[in-house]
């Protein structure tokens, strides 16, 4: 379409919007609202309320919030949840990334390595969490194999010893991921461009420095992603700490999003739970807005 | 995918330093692989373990340990949890749930993207994003609204609900993602359908819908994936343990059988399987969705 044509052309459409294309859209609207956006208000609301589901929500004002920073339960699952960003997130990016370098060039076996490490990906966090509850036996692979090379003195209870618990999960949650963060990295390379390597390759650099001069640098826009993506999902991480420790033993491995649940569907003090949930959101909120700022610029170019 | 060029492109005439330089490219070679092929095994480990727990007798575990290689061959495992542990009637559940919630959310979101990606209603970039906003929210925010807007639509408890809320929490993903394609296609494409007179609902159904059907499959493959895995909403909107789907009656099947790990691996296979299955017989599309979902 030529710059000239395009606003006769978007003036025309506008008038003729027909009533089917507005019910195509408000539907799906409709649906959302209901299901999304009116339940997620609700929560504001809730959170400055006392209730436990029976009669009228109490008015309480900010007391839930004022509540849970004297609540030591709820200020060592952020410490958690802290822990648990930058373990999950560093790790997995780090893998990944590392991954997808190795495995960027088609070379014989490339295929096979890429799918052993992406499949634990499909599985779901549940199952993911079963998988390695098992390995976390007394008598499992892992003390097993901490005997077997004579590292006896490491071999303990991992899931049940509260200083070791949070990590174990940390583990089969990475082990889950770096494949998923591979996946994007590997696309990302795909964007760059070979020549500027070779390029540089012919100029004597390492292949350290071609990584960190030439082809980190292009890889900001898939940063942005894999930033955003990793802290929105480790503030969301649920299912596989509820499938391996359910937050125990004694809160050791709790983050905001089962200690929520717990508030809210274990002992029903759904306003104070509703405020837990608003501070995951507030948390949250500023990587969604780093995750649509970048989208609106690649939607705008 | 399996490029027979191990080594770098030679030329026809080696002479000395290139057959050096070849040397050298194959070592690393060997280096690349003396790496990858013990990591591989490291990933896969958890994996295999888990199956030849799955296969072991009870009595054979229980002697010797859940890390010991099996002893027995059986069965047993699976049977039990397939039948007393309810896992073959979660599974059908899981197929009732994620089988109307696939459809269903890409038939919305196709249409929303329809409207908003060929039409030009006011604001539509905006509404695109606040949809797409709406999928980013952390669950935990929504969780009890919503159990209490399924109980007071009296759909509280069944799969229904649970359908529904995979429905309005997918939509603003999905109808992003189908956005980005139809914005792609060429508007002379429906344009000249229009002047032949064809109606909205006649161009989404017999043009841009056909067009769509590459990024409808990876969707497809991805929102399967996620709809059978989920746990948080299942115990969110579901009561009664009979009618768990999938993750959520494992993990319940966990609880009632602390000590069968055959039982449990077992279990956890059958869990995976369908999504294994999903992945390898659309290993291409998964990945595009992904991406999709990320890079856009």
């Amino acid at each position: 379409m030529t710059a000239v044509a395009a606003p006769t052309r978007r003036r025309r459409q506008r008038r003729h919007i027909s009533p089917v294309v507005w019910l195509f859209l408000l539907v799906p609207a409709a649906i959302e609202v209901g299901l999304v956006f009116w339940p997620a208000l609700n929560s504001f609301y809730l959170s400055l309320t006392r209730w436990n589901g029976l009669g009228a929500p109490e008015q309480v004002g900010l007391d839930n919030f004022r509540e849970l920073f004297s609540d030591g339960v709820f200020r060592e699952a952020l410490g958690n949840n802290v822990i648990w960003a930058v373990g999950f997130g560093g790790l997995s990016v780090a893998g990944g990334l590392a991954l997808a370098v190795a495995l960027n060039k088609p070379r014989r076996g490339v295929g096979v390595y890429r799918s052993a490490i992406y499949l634990p990906m499909v599985f779901s966090l549940a199952v993911t969490g079963l998988f390695w509850r098992v390995q976390y036996q007394p008598d499992g692979t892992v003390n097993t194999l901490l005997g077997a090379v004579g590292l006896e003195s490491l071999e303990r209870q991992w899931l049940a010893d509260p200083k070791t618990a949070l990590y174990a999960v940390l583990v089969a949650a990475v082990w889950r991921q770096v494949g998923y963060v591979m996946v994007l990295y590997l696309a990302g390379l795909k964007g760059t461009d070979p020549s500027l390597d070779d390029a540089s390759a012919v100029d004597g650099a390492s292949a350290w420095q071609r990584f960190w001069y030439v082809t980190w640098p292009q890889l900001r826009g898939v940063n942005t992603v894999v930033f955003a993506v990793t802290v929105i999902d480790s503030l969301r991480t649920f299912d596989i700490v509820w499938a391996m420790t359910q937050g125990g033993p004694y809160h050791s491995s709790e983050l905001l999003s089962t200690y929520m649940f717990q508030q809210g569907f274990t002992f029903l003090n759904l306003g104070y739970a509703s405020a837990v949930a608003v501070v995951i959101f507030a948390l949250a909120l500023l990587f969604i807005i780093t995750y649509l700022v970048r989208t609106l610029k690649e939607e705008v170019s | 995918m399996s490029a027979p060029a191990v080594t770098a492109p030679a030329p026809p005439a080696a002479s000395p330093s290139t057959s050096h330089d070849r040397q050298r490219v194959r070592r690393r070679g060997w280096a690349f692989h003396a790496v990858m092929v013990p990591l591989t095994l490291l990933w896969v480990a958890p994996m295999a373990f888990v199956v030849l727990i799955s296969i072991r007798g009870f009595d054979d575990i229980a002697a010797r340990g859940t890390a010991a290689l099996p002893d027995s061959f059986t069965f047993e495992g699976f049977r039990t949890a397939f039948g007393e542990g309810a896992m073959g009637e979660a599974l059908w559940t899981s197929v009732q749930v994620t089988v109307p919630a696939v459809i269903l959310s890409l038939l919305l979101a196709s249409m929303a993207a329809f409207a908003l990606s060929r039409y030009a209603i006011p604001g539509r970039r905006a509404i695109l994003l606040v949809m797409l906003a709406g999928n980013l929210l952390p669950p935990q925010i929504l969780l009890i609204p919503v159990s209490r807007i399924t109980e007071s639509l009296g759909i509280y408890d069944t799969l229904v609900g649970l359908v529904a809320i995979h429905v309005g929490f997918g939509l603003g993903f999905y109808t992003f993602v189908l956005h980005g394609f139809m914005r792609s296609i060429p508007s002379e494409v429906t344009e000249a359908a229009r002047m032949d007179g064809a109606g909205a609902f006649a161009v989404y159904a017999r043009i841009v819908m056909p067009l769509c059907r590459p990024s409808l499959a990876a969707l497809g493959a991805l929102a399967t994936t996620w709809i059978f895995n989920d746990l948080i909403w299942a115990i969110t909107v579901l009561r009664t343990q009979a009618k768990f789907p999938v993750t959520a009656a494992l993990l319940n099947l966990q609880g009632g059988y602390v000590s069968n790990w055959n039982v449990v691996a077992a279990a956890s296979i059958m869990a995976a399987i369908p999504t294994a299955i999903v992945f390898f017989a659309f290993q291409r599309h998964f990945v595009s969705g992904l991406l999709m979902g990320s890079a856009k």
